[in-house]
């Protein structure tokens, strides 16, 4: 557990300084004048409010794969742990995932700077991109099936299934808000400032799963 | 002022019923009076805050009611006040885990000359094994367990040919010599918790779990499952007999060995056949039982479940309850068979009889019976021919009247009240909701179309 | 489109539009109306709960009585009581109704920030409601593996519902993560972003703390659960033995190795024990805003008591092995969780020394909403101070899985919120509704539940005392236990059917308060915080009219020396009334 418990714990420490920093030497019973409290909430204008949904959804998903990967420690260190060798294609797949991410890089890049033109080919790119990743990882499962190599040979064969399944499922999940913008921008509907704020969220997102991504990768083949 | 009175009068009735109180702890019977050490110190530290507490919110409620005219005081916080509460909540739990802490110290460290015991759960009951001469237990695997080795033993190991395996949910401990209990499950999570002696533990399957005490009094001291363990949870008993070092010895004398159990002859069918002669008849010549002789079928029942009852009777575990009038005569007849061996060989020839299925005499609903039997199936199986691992005999095909007439018996605690028939007691446990007269028909009803 | 110009779009439309009734009411994004789809809910699915425990105690008080009740059914009882009160009710009922009433009304926002996502977490909710009231139906029945659902026993022969109920218990739980999830996404973000001008966090009355810090535990620690869950359905279908080592079932193989069943325990505890606090948390919060406002006094020390509650928050993470004392768990661990467990009562003493000190000097007004939260003060202590026994690794070897683990934990977790739950529903129904329940009815309503369960609890745990196993369908004879203790049982059995009955009361008051209650007063209880000082009474959709509240102090200026009135809402400025300045300095 002790995986998910400093996980955790970054994720507390966070929240507890940016506490301590609103609670310090502050006297909460004494009133102030009007003008005194001229400030909007502590974090700013309301634009950021989709932007705090998702970093405490990030930190719930790195709750979850933290906790799996606690489960996998504990799992690894009983006596019938056989390592499995991981399919090759997850290397091919791994680039595709890295080139995903930079391809929302670019296209956020060219959203905050305005350049309306690149963000069809760019969204486009990225949605190619994360789909062979996902079709990939697909592969790799098919072959593994097709190989015997199913769920049930040994733990390690099951959280292989079990992490890159969950890893994908949340991929899926970052297609369907990926698939949104990227329709509005092909029939041209959307506001600049709304599809700049939705892709600048999408790129973080993708940017994480990519993080989890090598973690769990660098993980499985390690072990 | 109600609120207050009634506060008032919840600390000191609270207060009334714990020193009045007739249950609480059993008597000690092991080494951890320790541990009731820290549950008092725990009791009067709590104890205190409790009464201060709720006689200060009391006060409170009395003093400051609401009245006319009246305004509270203003007082955001008090540093000082707050900072002393601190310390002195945290000076009383520290008075309280310290010797919790000195007490799991010892608990963890099991002394170097504890004897061993191990003790096996399954779904529901308790088997024990100790080390021969040797000091140490054999190997066991799950996957070697079978009716035939139900502790999964390895029989080429050495270390495993003199371990006592003790099939029978009572074992024997000397008073004042440290023990520890190795608990090892088969199937699910068991508990291992038995109230005079205070402690208690785990069983898990696939590692081994450890307690230890060392018992101070002579007794026999109930051990119950503790850890939820499906249906028959409740009936999963079993029973820890402090003795003398004398009787213990001789207690230990009269068990087997793996290895000796290993080389019993199986029964003999021949020689069974000629004393099976005295059984015949009341229970026929081929075992097909007789409704007026009040003698069950037999045929097709299985072999360890004919020989546990004919033991049961022997032993004076069943038939010896005053309302058992057909069992008292079957103490009689049993008296024939001398020991082990010749019961072995009676069984072995019931078994050679062909199974046909008797006439059914009992009707009833059998829907609201197949209703019914689910409780039933979890032990007897679905088809209700019996599981040996549970200790669940056959009832399908059986003499109906003579199951009609056993779930009266264990209804009226007439069979399984005896203490050390742990399978008669189980029986009556989990039959509870089926003693009504027309639950029984309906019942024996369904099991007649298995 | 931001949220506040949603929030005020469809205010307008509220007063030139007629909305439809499905509109309005059951595709609602009213925060308010999803709080009471909410509310309702969790209370339907309570009362199914709490039939199930009548049954359970019918049994345990007259064994051999009522052949309705068997093993089978029975432990499906004890199994579908437990989730369903401490995931459906409980933890709904404090979030998803109070947190979501109550967040955006006392943080003056006009809604959630995520509207369309908070009413979509209701149906979610609900969704995974029906899934498990489903189990009920299906072949072999629902789960009745306890509601810790340990395997290898959730998943083995032998135990009830191993056919479908467990798969649909998981999958509901699930289901319920996700609906806890969108709407504690939607508590969060709104308590960071959406507080009105001038509400900073530490004005912030206590219930909205409570709600805020119990989300978050409830958002990190779920995940826990979730792949339990996941991996446990991975072992029961596909056969993989992540908790399943190599055992034999009933005499025969069923084919797993090498799992550990400690692991899941590891992981269920690790969402387990965080759930006690997302249960109690927001009980601690409300209840001091009710005994602030009925004893018209400040809550006494207010930041030592934002600290206490996020310091259990934050403690709560690392005490869940005390549930696993006498598991089998390496015994080493013993030491650290016991050290942390009993710490973890310091800031919990410091909260119920300040309720109590804030009684001290008041102005106490003995309403029903009073009395519910003093009653709860009292169960609290009763219950945390046996905490400090389970807690403590020694203590709990004769008594883990007793009747004592089962009195403490109602008593703590069960009748300790339940209390707050009512006392809370008394308090803002008036804001809710418009109307004011019956007072005689609602006092008879406390002093029946109140005196019933302790009656109840307290000699329950002596039960425990005596060695009486929790989770057993009959104790049958056993030597060591007294006759008296079944007669002890029996009494027990008694005061539960009569508290169960006496919940009548509260149901009759409430349509009582429905057709016959008078119209209530705007702010009722002359209470400081914003959602009394609404310009609709009860609010409207967005809250607020056109102009969004502005908050100049904390939501405790009760008996402010100087001032006519005994208490100054947060909305009214520095300038209107005393600043506190002067009064609140360091003593």
């Amino acid at each position: 557990m002790e995986i998910g418990l400093i996980t955790l714990a970054i994720i507390l420490a966070t929240l507890l300084g940016w506490l301590l920093k609103q609670s310090f030497n502050t006297q909460p019973w004494i009133a102030d004048e009007v003008s005194a409290t001229a400030h909007h909430g502590p974090l700013g204008d309301e634009s950021n409010t989709r932007l705090i949904a998702l970093m405490t959804l990030l930190a719930v998903v790195t709750s979850f794969f933290a906790l799996i990967l606690s489960a996998y420690a504990l799992r690894m260190e009983l006596g019938d742990w056989v390592p499995m060798t991981e399919p090759q294609m997850l290397w091919t797949n791994t680039a595709m995932l890295i080139l995903a991410s930079v391809a929302f890089q670019w296209t956020r890049n060219a959203a905050v700077k305005g350049q309306a033109s690149r963000l069809k080919p760019g969204l486009i790119a990225t949605g190619l991109l994360t789909t062979a990743f996902v079709v990939g990882q697909f592969v790799a499962w098919q072959e593994l099936r097709a190989n015997g190599e199913f769920m049930t040979v040994n733990p390690s064969n099951a959280f292989f299934f079990f992490l890159t399944g969950a890893h994908a499922v949340h991929i899926l999940g970052g297609m369907y808000v990926w698939a949104r913008a990227t329709t509005s921008v092909l029939l041209g509907k959307a506001e600049g400032s709304a599809i700049r704020r939705s892709i600048e969220l999408c790129t973080i997102y993708w940017h994480f799963l990519l993080v989890v991504w090598l973690i769990l990768f660098g993980l499985l083949l390690s072990t | 002022m109600p609120l207050a009175v009634v506060l008032i009068l919840l600390v000191v009735g609270s207060l009334l019923f714990h020193v009045l109180s007739p249950w609480t702890f059993t008597e000690l019977a092991s080494n951890w009076g320790m541990v009731d050490v820290t549950i008092d110190i725990t009791l009067v530290v709590t104890g205190i805050v409790f009464v201060a507490v709720n006689l200060f919110m009391a006060f409170c409620v009395i003093k400051f009611r609401h009245k006319k005219g009246a305004r509270a005081n203003y007082e955001p916080e008090n540093k000082k006040l707050e900072t002393w509460l601190t310390v002195l909540t945290a000076i009383g739990v520290a008075a309280m885990l310290t010797p919790g802490l000195f007490v799991w110290a010892k608990f963890v460290d099991v002394p170097e000359e504890a004897h061993v015991v191990e003790a096996v759960g399954q779904q529901w009951h308790w088997t024990y094994r100790m080390p021969g001469e040797d000091g140490k237990l054999g190997e066991v695997d799950a996957e070697r367990i079978s009716n035939e080795n139900p502790f999964g033993m390895d029989p080429d190991d050495p270390n495993g040919q003199d371990d006592v395996l003790v099939y029978n949910a009572e074992i024997h401990i000397p008073v004042d010599r440290p023990v520890k209990f190795l608990l090892r499950s088969k199937d699910v999570l068991h508990d291992f918790a038995v109230a005079q002696f205070r402690v208690k533990m785990d069983l898990v399957p696939g590692m081994n779990t450890f307690l230890w005490l060392t018992p101070t009094r002579e007794g026999r001291f109930e051990i119950l499952c503790e850890e939820l363990c499906g249906v028959g949870h409740h009936t999963m008993r079993g029973a820890v007999i402090v003795d003398s070092q004398e009787d213990y010895d001789a207690w230990l004398a009269s068990q087997s060995t793996y290895s000796a159990l290993n080389s019993r002859p199986p029964g003999n069918a021949a020689i069974g056949a000629g004393q099976y002669g005295v059984c015949a008849a009341c229970h026929g010549q081929q075992g097909e039982g007789n409704v007026a002789m009040n003698a069950p079928k037999l045929a097709g029942q299985s072999a360890w479940y004919l020989k546990r009852q004919i033991m049961n009777y022997k032993n004076g575990l069943r038939g010896t309850h005053q309302g058992d009038t057909f069992g008292q005569q079957m103490i009689g007849m049993v008296a024939a068979l001398s020991d082990e061996q010749s019961v072995d060989n009676v069984v072995a020839h019931i078994r050679t009889f062909p199974d046909n299925p008797p006439a059914t005499s009992i009707e009833g609903d059998v829907g609201a019976g197949a209703d019914e039997y689910r409780v039933c199936a979890y032990c007897h199986g679905k088809d209700g021919m019996g599981v040996q691992a549970l200790n669940a005999p056959r009832l399908a095909g059986m003499s109906d009247w003579y199951l009609e007439r056993q779930l009266a018996n264990f209804r009226d605690d007439v069979r399984g009240s005896h203490p050390q028939d742990f399978y008669g007691f189980q029986m009556g446990l989990m039959g509870q909701s089926l003693f009504d007269e027309q639950v029984m028909k309906d019942l024996v009803a369904y099991i007649n179309t298995l | 489109m931001s949220y506040v110009a949603i929030a005020d779009r469809d205010h307008e439309q509220e007063h030139h539009d007629p909305q439809t009734f499905i509109t309005k009411y059951i595709w609602s994004q009213d925060h308010k109306v999803i709080a009471i789809q909410y509310g309702i809910t969790a209370v339907f699915v309570g009362l199914i709960a709490l039939g199930l425990s009548a049954m359970m105690r019918l049994q345990l008080g007259f064994p051999d009585q009522f052949s309705f009740i068997n093993p089978e059914n029975y432990y499906q009882f004890v199994t579908m009581h437990g989730m369903i009160m401490v995931i459906y009710l409980l933890t709904a009922l404090f979030l998803g109704g109070f947190g979501n009433y109550l967040i955006p009304l006392m943080c003056g926002s006009r809604d959630m920030v995520f509207p369309f996502l908070n009413m979509l977490s209701y149906w979610v909710y609900l969704l995974s409601v029906i899934i498990l009231l489903i189990s009920f139906f299906v072949p072999g029945g629902s789960t009745g593996a306890g509601w810790t659902l340990y395997p290898p026993q959730a998943i083995m022969q032998g135990t009830p519902g191993i056919e479908w109920g467990i798969l649909l218990m998981l999958a509901s739980l699930g289901v319920f993560i996700v609906a806890f999830t969108m709407g504690g996404l939607n508590y969060v973000t709104t308590v960071l972003q959406a507080r009105c001008k001038g509400m900073t966090l530490m004005r912030m009355p206590l219930s909205v703390w409570g709600i805020f810090i119990a989300t978050i535990l409830g958002l990190l620690a779920f995940p826990a659960l979730l792949v339990s869950a996941i991996m446990m359905i991975f072992d029961k279908t596909l056969m993989t033995s992540f908790f399943m080592p190599a055992i034999s079932s009933m005499g025969t193989d069923p084919g797993y190795t090498g799992g550990s069943p400690i692991l899941f325990q590891h992981l269920f505890w690790f969402f387990g024990h965080p759930e006690v606090y997302i249960v109690a948390l927001p009980a601690f919060g409300i209840v001091s805003d009710l005994l602030s406002t009925h004893a018209r006094k400040n809550i006494f020390g207010y930041r030592m008591m934002v600290w206490a509650i996020i310091a259990i928050g934050g403690l709560s993470f690392i005490v869940w092995a005390h549930h696993m004392y006498v598991s089998g768990m390496n015994p080493y661990f013993g030491f650290f969780f016991a050290t942390t467990t009993l710490i973890i009562a310091v800031p919990t003493a410091l909260k119920v020394y300040n309720w109590v000190l804030t009684l001290w000097e008041g102005n106490i007004h003995l309403r029903v909403p009073m009395l519910f939260s003093i009653g709860f003060v009292f169960t609290f202590i009763h219950g945390g101070l046996t905490g400090l026994f389970l807690g403590n690794v020694t203590i709990d070897l004769p008594l883990s899985d007793t009747y004592f683990v089962v009195a403490h934990f109602h008593m703590v977790m069960g009748v300790s919120p339940v209390l707050v739950v009512f006392g809370a529903i008394y308090h803002w129904w008036p804001k809710i509704s418009g109307r004011m329940y019956n007072e005689t009815l609602g006092k008879w309503h406390f002093w029946m539940t109140f005196l019933g369960t302790y009656s109840i609890y307290l000699p329950m745990h002596y039960l425990g005392f005596q060695g009486v196993p929790r989770r057993y369908f009959s104790m049958g004879n056993t030597e060591f236990m007294p006759a008296s203790a079944q007669d002890l049982n029996a009494w027990i059995t008694m005061s539960a059917l009569f508290v169960a009955a006496t919940q009548l009361l509260f149901f009759a008051n409430i349509i009582w308060s429905l057709t016959r209650g008078p119209k209530s007063d705007p702010n009722p209880w002359d209470a400081t915080t914003l959602e009394w000082q609404t310009p609709d009474h009860p609010p409207k959709h967005g809250n607020w009219g056109h102009e969004l509240p502005e908050c100049h102090r904390w939501a405790y200026d009760y008996s402010v020396p100087g001032y006519e009135d005994d208490f100054i809402p947060q909305n009214v400025p520095a300038d209107k009334a005393p600043a506190g300045r002067d009064h609140g300095g360091e003593h």
